[in-house]
């Protein structure tokens, strides 16, 4: 079970939180303009990777605040947490 | 004769405390520290259980919780306990244990022709001969689990108190031997807060049973002035008979503490058992080892056990488990067993697998007298109930197999020991890596994961005065880590009488004889998995480990392999001729020991297992004689019965007083959002289907919410309050949902969007009043005008009712004349009985959701989760008239033109009336087109709400129909369960006031 550290509250047990998929997945300004598989892309499909993976969590026992998190799939390491906005970190910063 | 096996002196027994126990109905006496292994020992119990295949005669192998035979069901009635091991039970006065797994007695046990018909039942017996045919598995299952049950579950309610603890320290010792001992000490001298947790009842470990020495003095003080110091340390908690369960990520870690199962009297303010779940900065192992056995032809008869184990009850119990041993080792600590039975007065002679025996250990055997085969190996043993006689014989090194004359002794106890396994389990499930010991031949501790430190004999080192430096070198680093002040180095020699040093351990496995026809070579004992089951497996092509450990069932049952799993990979190894590195293991995964389902749940149990909520009214409800439905974690009066009346009597009557005049229901549990900010509108349009920014202030609307695959999830009226101000209304069991989805778009998406979201659920308490006098009884009570023309449908209005400050909404859910009206919670229950009080004249009545249901269903309104179930759009409702043509966006829009929502057979929803005019449809029914004798049957949909109207006279059912809108008027069938088949024909959805006059009134 993670320790997880809220960007607005600190560290906090995982019971207090919820995860909710993959983050950085914009809804498409204009959805009627896109194509079905587009849509479908947004909808659907989602990245399973054997690694860093950047996903969106809530502090849902706490402050309720959504903000995303970059963990390493493997290891099960939490590499950074941040506010919703805040720019992508990129490998580099690991 | 009582405790003929005791002897006279010794032991950390208290003599003066003489306990009470029965075992297999027997009356027995033991001594305060006993377990009810060392008792059964001392009254010449051998034979404790069956095992769980074979219904092999079984007794007592260990003295620790690794233990796989000697497991016994525990206590009665409520309190009993199956699996329980009997080397970990302590003595308590009255305790009763009794046997498992045979019948009608452990002595007498029919189940034990199982073991003469073994050649039949090899690995996969099961799995081969009950495959077919697949029908009748479940016929044979029932036998199967009969015959290799372990114990029984108790039938009655538990009547204990099980606590959870959350807990924070900076570190946590696993183990209170030697090591755990001096990292605590280490630890706790500089300053840390230390949880240092051990499963037995006393603290020392397995060196409480050695004869060792400490720089010189007597060990055992030396421990207990530590065990001292540390007790008398403010940031040191210590907790005994505790287990440490389960390690996962970030070092977070639970253990079950036993608090009183030990006490005769349980208390009824103390709970039984405490399940601590602990967070640690750093988490130190010094779980130490399990002793191996040795695989020999029938090593598994009572009378058999592990040479520590026999230590342990000689030393710490003061029990001799038998007259005439033989020890039976390949390595040179054993021999201290071999020394104190001999000491005591047992006769005792050593089988040593190796050639070369250190010439002191052979000097001394030689001095006590004591007959020492080296080079040898028991090739069989016999006894029935218990060992009685053995058979040696010489290995050849160079033919690696038994050679020469077999020499027969009479023993009637074998202690054998084949080196020692670090317990490795909380290591391995924390992550940790192991690696193959050539020297030890076990695995040991390799890679560190977690911000851990292993210690001791469980990190392979079996040095005694290595381990006390290492050990309290480590807790000091540990404290220097975490940035205290660090206390003094110190430097500690430790001797043991005979070390368990690196050069003497020989691999043994029992070599390439000719196994004696019908001999049995155990691996796990628990299991009933044989040597010659690993072969087969292996033969059959269950290679890897993890298909082995299946196939042959090895590792697995309540111990977990603790005492098999080293063995099974090495005759692997041998069979295949590959380093057992190449092998590999299987993973150890938590919980450690087996541990009870009541900690786990600890006061999460009857009322307090789920948060129950309730309204302002709801005690009035239950002085009414409401009975209540659970919706979502709400309880709502599902109808309120007066004498003699049953459930349809009941919501007849609430129904026809809403039809014909005034009923009132709690709505209390709708969500309730309260929305303010400058873009609530633009909010609004994007979060429902239908348009918003034109909606004036005092007005309600009816909404759906729609996910982005276009399904309804969520609906309710929604009314502008004010310029910048909203209140929504959501689903009773929705809101949470509604609430998030909400904050995960304005937070996630839509960040420059100024709306704010409070849930106002609990602090408004509403009063829906509907029926046909419902204006002229309200009117009574309220300064609002309430007439046609100042207050139209679908407006809202604030004022006094009763006297108090108000929100009062006309909207309708039953299609009839009705208010909703909002109170603050606290006056809720005032203005509900005023609403009682004063509407006598006019009969209101209560009602409750049943009648809420029908009073809808006659009206077509649908219910998002019981009509809807998530793969609904809203035109498939036929709600065509709540979706925006003119929006460019809303969230599941762009859905709606997905290929498969515009599909023209999707299921729509209808009405359906069923043709015999009495048979009220089961929800859920299928609906198909022709009724067959048996499937498959071509299906058309379901049946998503069905209802006796008591206005109409008839049932009424809504559908959901494949290409139900073009079918109206069409004949189905629904083939009920009892074979019936009921004929109804499909209509529109609206049954009542078709022209929606009702309320317009």
């Amino acid at each position: 079970m993670f320790v997880i550290k809220c960007p607005y509250c600190g560290e906090r047990d995982q019971t207090e939180f919820a995860c909710h998929g993959e983050a950085h997945i914009a809804r498409p300004d204009n959805p009627a303009e896109v194509s079905d598989e587009e849509w479908g892309e947004y909808l659907f499909f989602r990245n399973n990777p054997k690694g860093i993976h950047f996903e969106r969590w809530t502090h849902d026992h706490g402050c309720r605040r959504w903000f995303n998190v970059m963990r390493d799939t493997v290891s099960d390491k939490i590499i950074r947490t941040y506010k919703m906005g805040d720019q992508k970190p990129g490998v580099q910063d690991v | 004769m009582s405790n003929q096996n005791r002897t006279m002196f010794g032991g950390r027994i208290d003599r003066g405390q003489v306990i009470n126990f029965v075992f297999n109905g027997k009356n027995y006496k033991g001594f305060h520290g006993d377990t009810l292994a060392s008792a059964l020992l001392a009254n010449d119990v051998h034979l404790v259980g069956r095992s769980f295949k074979y219904h092999r005669a079984r007794g007592i192998l260990t003295a620790g919780s690794e233990e796989p035979n000697a497991i016994v069901q525990l206590g009665l009635g409520a309190r009993t306990e199956p699996n329980m091991r009997a080397t970990e039970i302590e003595l308590y006065e009255g305790l009763e244990a009794a046997s498992q797994n045979c019948w009608p007695s452990v002595n007498y046990d029919v189940g034990s022709l199982n073991n003469i018909l073994s050649s039949i039942f090899p690995a996969g017996f099961y799995y081969k001969t009950f495959k077919w045919p697949p029908s009748l598995w479940l016929f044979y299952e029932h036998f199967i689990r009969k015959a290799a049950g372990l114990g029984y579950s108790p039938t009655a309610k538990n009547p204990d108190r099980y606590e959870q603890k959350f807990y924070y320290c900076d570190l946590t010792i696993v183990g209170g031997g030697i090591s755990g001992l001096l990292s605590a000490l280490a630890a706790g001298r500089s300053g840390c807060s230390v949880l240092l947790i051990d499963e037995n009842p006393e603290l020392g470990g397995y060196l409480l049973d050695y004869n060792f020495s400490i720089n010189e003095k007597d060990g055992l003080k030396w421990i207990k002035n530590i065990v001292d110091e540390l007790y008398s340390m403010d940031n040191v908690r210590i907790l005994k008979r505790t287990t440490a369960m389960g390690y996962y990520d970030y070092n977070y870690l639970t253990a079950l503490q036993k608090v009183t199962n030990h006490c005769d009297q349980l208390s009824k303010t103390t709970p039984r058992e405490r399940y601590w779940r602990v967070r640690s900065k750093k988490i130190v192992l010094a779980q130490g080892a399990f002793e191996r056995p040795l695989v020999f032809a029938d090593n598994d008869r009572p009378g058999i056990m592990m040479a520590s184990a026999g230590k342990k009850y000689l030393s710490r119990y003061g029990v001799l488990p038998g007259k005439s041993v033989v020890l039976f080792t390949n390595n040179d600590h054993a021999y201290q067993t071999a020394f104190e039975f001999n000491d005591k007065g047992a006769k005792i002679s050593v089988i040593d697998t190796r050639e070369n025996i250190d010439i002191r250990i052979q000097n001394k055997c030689d001095d006590l007298g004591i007959k020492l085969y080296s080079s040898s190996s028991i090739i069989s043993t016999s006894g029935n109930k218990k060992v009685n006689q053995i058979e040696v014989q010489k290995v050849d090194r160079k033919q690696n197999e038994l050679s020469g004359e077999c020499i027969t002794l009479d023993v009637d106890c074998i202690l054998m020991s084949g080196g020692w396994n670090p317990a490795v389990q909380l290591f391995s499930q924390s992550r940790g890596k192991l690696k193959y010991d050539k020297v030890l031949n076990t695995f040991v501790p390799d890679k560190l994961i977690q911000d851990q430190i292993i210690i001791g004999c469980n990190n392979g080192c079996f040095d005694l005065s290595k381990n006390l430096n290492h050990s309290y070198q480590e807790g000091l680093n540990a404290a220097k880590d975490l940035n205290y002040e660090v206390a003094h180095n110190i430097n500690w020699k430790g001797e043991e009488e005979i070390s368990f040093t690196e050069s003497s351990v020989e691999p043994y496995m029992f070599g390439k004889k000719k196994v004696t026809k019908g001999s049995k070579h155990f691996i796990d004992f628990q299991n009933d998995v044989t040597a010659a089951d690993i072969f087969l497996a292996q033969r059959e092509g269950y290679i890897s480990v993890e298909h082995t450990k299946r196939y042959t069932t090895t590792g697995m049952g309540t111990d977990q392999g603790k005492t098999s799993n080293v063995n099974a990979l090495a005759l692997m190894s041998h069979i295949h001729e590959k380093p057992v590195d190449e092998i590999g293991h299987t993973t150890f995964r938590p919980p450690f020991s087996p541990q009870t389902f009541g900690a786990i749940a600890g006061r999460s149990v009857d009322h307090l297992f789920d948060p129950e909520r309730r309204t302002s009214i709801h005690k009035w409800h239950e002085e009414n004689n409401a009975v209540f439905e659970d919706v979502g974690q709400w309880k709502r009066p599902y109808y309120f019965p007066k004498k003699n009346e049953n459930i349809h009597d009941a919501v007849k009557r609430e129904c026809l007083a809403v039809r014909n005049s005034l009923g009132m229901l709690d709505a209390s549990t709708l969500g309730k959002i309260d929305l303010r900010g400058p873009d609530t509108a633009k909010f609004l349009n994007m979060i429902y289907t239908n348009a918003w920014s034109k909606l004036e202030i005092g007005s309600c609307r009816y909404g759906l919410m729609c996910n982005e695959h276009g399904m309804i999830f969520d609906d309710g009226v929604t009314t502008r309050l004010g310029d910048d101000h909203y209140h929504m209304t959501t689903t009773t069991g929705g809101a949470a949902r509604v609430m998030s989805w909400l904050e995960e778009f304005l937070q996630t998406e839509w960040l420059d969007m100024k709306v704010f979201c409070t849930s106002v659920t609990e602090q408004w308490t509403v009063l829906s009043i509907s029926g046909p006098n419902s204006r002229k009884f309200l009117q009574e009570l309220t300064d609002i005008d309430l007439s046609k023309e100042n207050f139209p449908f679908m407006k809202f209005r604030e004022g006094k009712v009763c006297g108090i400050d108000s929100r009062v909404f006309r909207i309708s859910f039953t299609g009839e004349l009705s208010f909703e009206v909002n109170v603050p919670s606290r006056y809720g229950r005032f203005v509900w009985e005023q609403f009682m009080h004063h509407g006598k004249k006019y009969n209101i009545t209560p009602y409750g959701t049943e009648t809420m249901h029908v009073l809808r269903a006659e009206k077509g309104f649908i219910i998002v989760g019981q009509d809807t179930d998530g793969s609904v759009t809203p035109m498939d409702m036929n709600m065509d008239w709540i979706v925006s043509k003119k929006k460019q966006d809303f969230l599941g829009k762009r859905s709606f033109t997905r290929s498969d929502t515009l599909r023209s057979d999707r299921k729509k929803f209808v009405g359906l009336l069923v043709n015999d005019k009495k048979t009220v449809l089961p929800e859920g029914s299928h609906i198909v087109e022709k009724a067959l004798k048996q499937p498959p049957m071509k299906m058309l949909g379901h049946v998503t709400s069905s209802y006796y109207s008591p206005i109409l006279g008839h049932p009424i059912a809504l559908a959901m129909i494949k290409n139900g809108m073009n079918l109206l008027g069409e004949k189905v069938e629904i083939p009920l369960m009892n074979g019936k088949v009921i004929e109804a024909t499909i209509s529109d959805t609206v049954f009542y006031d078709k022209e929606g006059n009702k309320n317009n009134e």
